[in-house]
């Protein structure tokens, strides 16, 4: 196994740690895209995010890795084993899975089980990634590069919650609920705006301009580099502070309560901007009471909103295709108009 | 170029195989060497001797830039399945290469597709294969030597691969007599590839790295971290145990000058909210420390020295330094250069010219048949003529591929003095609605402009039209006329455009009144014939191009140098949005094949 750079050890980049974070604790945020710089360490973040997630209860032998717990919303076959008796579990890791550049539509959603129908003449279903990021999370590194139609395909299903395959005479339909992580630098190619807005949180990355962080940096990623057992067991007890904060936010989340005021003043801060529709509003309330609940708060105040304000909003603000990524500022000064200096 | 002291050439020579060196200690460390080199005797040359370097034995695959996805990544193997009847995996070229290195010639035309696969696999140190119904984790760890061929400063690798390879050099210019001398043998290599994990490095040395990193404006963290490994790999490769200045010198000249992007300025001290001042949870020590401090000037002398001469003048023409490296936005259109197409699914339908089966699917539409038509055929044949998979031609599928034109519009813009100020602003104002409309279909854009200070590539050609519109504000007007080095440079960069498979088009705003002549002297007449000439020249390239007159009162000027570029003229004064954009597209359509 490859050892991964501990999330931990990651130097600023708050807001997209942040974020994470509360995908993490409530996972139908709707996906997380982060855009930015190179060299900021956006994958390194994401792919130590999976030593985080506390490990998740299954059913056993179950391929879509189904909930036990979850009446009715497991697989068919799940759902049919449930009716004759409780379902056989066991704990599993929760799956962060590599969308690599290249990917086939077949492997991503998945399709005949070629092998089996060339040598026994049988006609079963294989499973795709979808299948495998059930429960977790998906990531593609460079989503920008990924061409379209997979990138609608996976939002599709990723709002869904359901992948519905219909090919090659097979015909089924398995739950997926993942969250989408995508990552890429806008220099290549910004994403098309239809698909920009269903992603629920957008963060902006940038390098770090100031030298003691930079220099940090370099020093912590030479240490890593150096001695990654070493590395990652000096901050195995930060893991595991912030691995407990996730289980106990996502224990409390239901509980925290969103006063009227808070939800007003939402709603003033989307139509000062101009969002469209409602999902930058449920967004942001669902990122707050998220935020609030990884906090330990047990209501969302207004420093919970002004924080989350500009990942859940900056990338439904229509703008005209020229314009410079002048989003975040737009925000900051709405929010401070409507929250107050 | 050529002007270079014999000196500086030296230095060059030693340098580069100084960086092969470097870079055959540990090829997968420091993720390869970018070579700005033309295709010659002296590329072979230094290659031949970086081989020469080389582990024997190790895998050395050549990665040509139009590579599918099928031989780069790995896929099903078709003859293999066939004849086991059963999926059978080939490996791609970067699963090959695992263990050796991959040159890549030409790296300048690699796609930001094709770079953002291979970077992924060296981030990783893996192949993460999902293809074709397989699913397969292969290792490949592999060092890559990138050869930017192109003829033009903006003709680079995409900025994506440069970033993660450690050590960028010129070759150009460089003469093969002085280029022989050895400096070291394989066995050193050897020593210095088992060692160089185990040289220590202080933390002021990582400290001055990261100084010098940002005095010389490169803002990657990829820079620094990549020059502390070929610190320590320097020093093993001279039998020291812990770096040395000297070491850190070398990787500032290897890593972190090329990648410049403003000039250090020596007598600008630290500014001060650069001073960390602030007491860090993490024991860091203050990097400015006196010892810290004059490590960090010598490393900023031996980057301002190891600076290419045309890099130094460019870097000062322009202050503040607006950043080179993030020139290669130009790669986000290739991704679906016209050549591969974008596949769009499947068809059943019958093969028709050209179009490319696709043997997965069919298999698949195959595979469930199998034991029927087995049995079938098991009846009429005679046993040793058996076949393992039944095809028949119902089950073909075949690739669909969407076709798009990839167009790059050149935008030429005049910003003389003889463009007055607000006549400039109306020509900025309709090339933003161009560029907008350049937005709606997804083309790439390109900006040149010329006035008395000179022509210059504002922006290579990009799809970032955030910053095309950013540059073209920022443009400052007056001074002559260079018409002529305008049209020029306008061509050499349709050139570039249409190497990489993709069309160019032209926007030329002037008002046609040169008084500048191609090597800089002042004088209408002869400014006004070399205009002429060059725009007669780009009419023979066949490029499609569009005059928008910019002068108050129209004149024959404009009209003139239209006509000699075979380009559609159109006065400004009676254009509005409406018309430039509808001229634009209709120049378009007529290129459409």
């Amino acid at each position: 196994m490859r050892a991964t750079y501990p999330f931990t050890a990651v130097i600023g980049q708050d807001e997209m740690r942040l974020a994470l974070l509360i995908a993490a604790v409530d996972p139908s945020i709707g996906g997380v895209l982060v855009f930015g710089d190179r060299g900021t360490g956006k994958s390194t973040t994401v792919r130590g995010l999976a030593d985080l997630l506390p490990p998740m209860r299954v059913v056993t032998d179950c391929r879509y890795h189904c909930d036990p717990g979850a009446n009715g919303s497991g697989c068919e076959e799940c759902q049919q084993r449930g009716k004759t008796g409780p379902l056989p579990c066991e704990t599993a890791p929760v799956p962060v899975v590599d969308l690599p550049l290249g990917a086939t539509e077949d492997r991503i959603i998945g399709a005949l089980n070629l092998e089996r129908a060339l040598t026994t003449g049988e006609k079963a279903f294989e499973t795709g990634l979808l299948a495998r990021a059930h429960r977790g999370f998906l990531y593609i590194d460079e989503v920008n590069l990924l061409e379209d139609h997979l990138v609608d395909l996976l939002l599709d299903v990723a709002a869904s919650g359901e992948n519905v395959v219909e090919r090659e005479g097979l015909s089924v339909r398995h739950p997926a609920r993942f969250v989408l992580i995508g990552s890429g630098n806008p220099e290549e190619g910004e994403l098309r705006p239809q698909l920009l807005d269903r992603f629920g949180l957008s963060v902006e990355v940038r390098t770090p301009s100031d030298i003691a962080t930079r220099i940090e940096i370099v020093k912590r990623r030479d240490a890593f580099e150096q001695d990654a057992a070493k590395f990652a067991a000096e901050w195995q007890p930060e893991s595991e502070k912030v691995r407990n904060q996730i289980k106990s936010a996502r224990a409390h989340l239901s509980s925290v309560n969103i006063p009227q005021e808070a939800l007003e003043q939402t709603a003033a801060l989307c139509v000062g901007l101009g969002t469209d529709g409602l999902r930058g509003e449920l967004t942001m309330m669902r990122a707050a009471r998220a935020f609030a609940a990884l906090e330990g708060s047990s209501e969302v105040k207004i420093s919970h909103l002004r924080k989350i304000a500009p990942s859940a909003l900056r990338h439904r603000l229509r703008r005209s295709p020229l314009d410079e990524g002048g989003s975040t500022a737009r925000i900051e000064r709405s929010v401070e108009e409507v929250f107050g200096a | 170029m050529h002007d270079e002291t014999h000196n500086v050439i030296e230095l060059r020579c030693a340098d580069a195989a100084l960086a092969a060196a470097i870079f055959a200690a540990g090829p997968s460390t420091i993720g390869g060497v970018v070579a700005r080199t033309e295709a010659g005797p002296v590329q072979e040359c230094w290659l031949e001797s970086l081989k020469s370097l080389l582990p024997a034995g190790g895998p050395v695959r050549r990665l040509p830039t139009h590579i599918t996805d099928d031989r780069l990544l790995g896929g099903l193997d078709l003859a293999a399945t066939l004849s086991v009847g059963r999926p059978v995996a080939d490996r791609g070229l970067l699963a090959e290469a695992n263990g050796g290195i991959l040159v890549i010639p030409g790296s300048d035309r690699l796609s930001a597709a094709i770079a953002g696969r291979i970077v992924s696999v060296l981030d990783l140190n893996e192949v993460t294969l999902e293809r074709d119904g397989l699913t397969r984790r292969l290792p490949a760890s592999f060092g890559i030597v990138a050869l930017d061929e192109g003829r033009l400063d903006e003709d680079r690798a995409p900025s994506s691969l440069r970033d993660r390879l450690a050590l960028h050099i010129d070759l150009q210019g460089l003469r093969l007599t002085e280029f022989l001398a050895d400096l070291f043998v394989r066995e050193d290599i050897e020593r210095a590839s088992h060692e160089h994990p185990a040289v220590s490095l202080s933390h002021d040395v990582i400290a001055a790295l990261c100084e010098a990193a940002a005095m010389l404006g490169v803002a990657s963290l990829n820079a620094p971290i990549l020059a502390v490994r070929v610190a320590r790999i320097a020093a093993a490769l001279d039998r020291r145990a812990i770096v040395s200045a000297d070491d850190a010198a070398t990787a500032t000249r290897l890593v972190l000058a090329p990648r410049a992007t403003r000039l250090p300025d020596a007598a600008d001290e630290t500014p001060p909210e650069q001073e960390p001042k602030l007491p860090n949870p993490d024991d860091v020590e203050k990097p400015a420390e006196p010892e810290g401090k004059a490590l960090r000037d010598m490393l900023v002398a031996a980057a301002r020295a190891a600076l290419p001469p045309q890099l130094l003048a460019l870097l000062k023409s322009k202050k503040s330094g607006r950043s080179r490296a993030s020139s290669a936005g130009k790669s986000g259109a290739r991704q679906k250069s016209p050549r591969r197409g974008r596949p769009v699914g499947v068809s059943r339908s019958e093969s028709r010219d050209g179009q490319r089966l696709n043997i997965v699917e069919t298999l698949r539409a195959a595979a469930p048949w199998q034991s029927v038509r087995r049995r079938e055929r098991s009846l009429a044949e005679v046993p040793a003529k058996r076949r393992l998979v039944h095809v028949k031609p119902d089950d073909f599928r075949f690739r669909r591929l969407k076709y798009r034109a990839e167009t790059t519009t050149i935008f030429i813009v005049d910003a003389s003095g003889s463009t007055a100020v607000q006549r400039l602003a109306e020509a900025k104002g309709a090339v933003e609605l161009l560029l907008a409309d350049c937005y709606s279909r997804r083309d790439t854009v390109a900006l040149i402009a010329f006035s008395g200070r000179g022509t210059e590539t504002l922006l290579p050609p990009t799809r970032a039209l955030a910053r095309a519109k950013r540059n073209l504000a920022d443009l400052p007007g007056g001074g002559g006329t260079p018409l002529a080095s305008g049209i020029a440079a306008a061509g050499l960069l349709g050139e570039a455009v249409r190497r990489k498979g993709q069309t160019p088009g032209i926007v030329l705003l002037t008002d046609g009144r040169a008084n500048i002549s191609q090597d800089g002297t002042p004088g209408r007449a002869r400014a006004e014939e070399e205009a002429v000439s060059a725009a007669h020249k780009l009419r023979a390239s066949r490029t499609a191009a569009i005059l928008i007159d910019t002068s108050t009162k129209p004149q024959f000027h404009a009209a003139r140098i239209a006509e000699a570029m075979g380009a559609t003229y159109i006065p400004l004064p009676h254009a509005d949005a409406r018309t430039l954009s509808d001229a634009i597209k209709a120049q378009m359509d007529r290129r459409a094949p």
